[in-house]
């Protein structure tokens, strides 16, 4: 293995949870404020992963107090501190772009529910 | 010291330890070994002499060879001077990457890639002509300056060889220096193609505490 896939090889995290876009998850990133650092957490749907290896990124989508919010997200980044699932969506695409333009109820994702093991 | 030679890895991203995702060239440096120290008294100036790189005893060139054994050091495939930042240096003495820590600057010197006989748009970033609406001048190099002068101006600028040329890039900071592999992590790109020999040289205009 080259010198290049060694170094990126390193800078990905052990373990990242399994989802997709469709998702709902709490993302908890550190944030500097103030000269102090503290974690924020974020909730909402995944609405594209894309990239591969280090520069893997996800962007979350969230309404709140009635205004859309879209961050991006490094998946790799030691700023990242932990992603969680709180719930698996239906979806039939992997960009879902479309979210953006829906308002309310057009704007739900179905979710899938917990198969029996 | 921070003054090294390498080799052109390629390109990748690190996440810092402050949490920056950086683009950084992976430079190959050292072990380099100091085969010649020219002082003041000697040869009129200070400087080392860092060679990097195995070499086959029978490429040597005999004139080398005979460098190499007068100071009494393995012959190497290249040998650089360098006359910045050497205090303190002997003949002899093994340079590595230990040397730099994240946050240095440096400069970094290399021979750039070869782009042929190229033309005013990629060689000085000429504009070009338009494209359609019968234009009929579409990536040549248009005027050639003042009728009033007869001749073409001197330096003028016009399509020709681009590339293989001796190039800087200055003030490039440091994102990680790795002595177990040897590697050095400079901040964006620097000149030449993959696997060529680089100059890490400190930096000349940064300032001391910089």
């Amino acid at each position: 293995m080259n010198v290049i896939d060694v170094l990126n090889k390193e800078q990905l995290k052990e373990s990242i949870p399994e989802f997709r876009p469709g998702d709902t998850v709490k993302v908890y990133s550190k944030v500097v404020e103030g000269g102090k650092e503290r974690t924020q957490m974020f909730e909402g749907v995944v609405i594209v992963r894309k990239g591969g290896g280090a520069h893997e990124s996800i962007t979350v989508r969230r309404v709140a107090h009635g205004v859309g919010v879209e961050k991006s997200f490094l998946v790799h980044s030691p700023r990242v501190e932990k992603i969680e699932v709180s719930k698996r969506g239906i979806v039939r695409r992997s960009r879902l772009y479309y979210l953006s333009e829906k308002i309310g109820k057009a704007a739900r994702i179905k979710e899938k529910k917990a198969v029996k093991q | 010291m921070k003054n090294i030679l390498g080799r052109k890895v390629g390109m990748t991203s690190v996440f810092t330890e402050d949490g920056r995702y950086v683009p950084v060239t992976v430079i190959e440096a050292g072990p380099c070994t100091v085969v010649e120290r020219r002082t003041k008294e000697s040869h009129g100036y200070e400087s080392v002499a860092l060679g990097f790189g195995a070499v086959k005893k029978a490429r040597v060139s005999r004139a080398l060879a005979g460098h190499f054994k007068k100071q009494g050091v393995e012959p190497t495939r290249f040998v650089r001077e360098f006359r910045n930042d050497i205090d303190g240096v002997e003949v002899g003495q093994t340079v590595t990457v230990a040397g730099f820590e994240p946050g240095d600057r440096v400069d970094v010197v290399g021979i750039s890639k070869g782009h042929g006989f190229s033309g005013g748009i990629k060689r000085h970033n000429f504009s070009g002509g338009g494209a359609s609406h019968g234009s009929m001048i579409h990536r040549q190099p248009a005027s050639n300056g003042d009728t009033n002068a007869g001749r073409t101006v001197k330096g003028s600028r016009r399509p020709g060889h681009y590339g293989v040329d001796r190039t800087t890039h200055q003030n490039l900071e440091v994102v990680k220096a790795d002595t177990e592999r040897n590697l050095l992590l400079v901040r964006g790109p620097i000149p030449g193609p993959k696997n060529a020999l680089v100059v890490v040289r400190k930096s000349v205009k940064t300032k001391a505490g910089a």
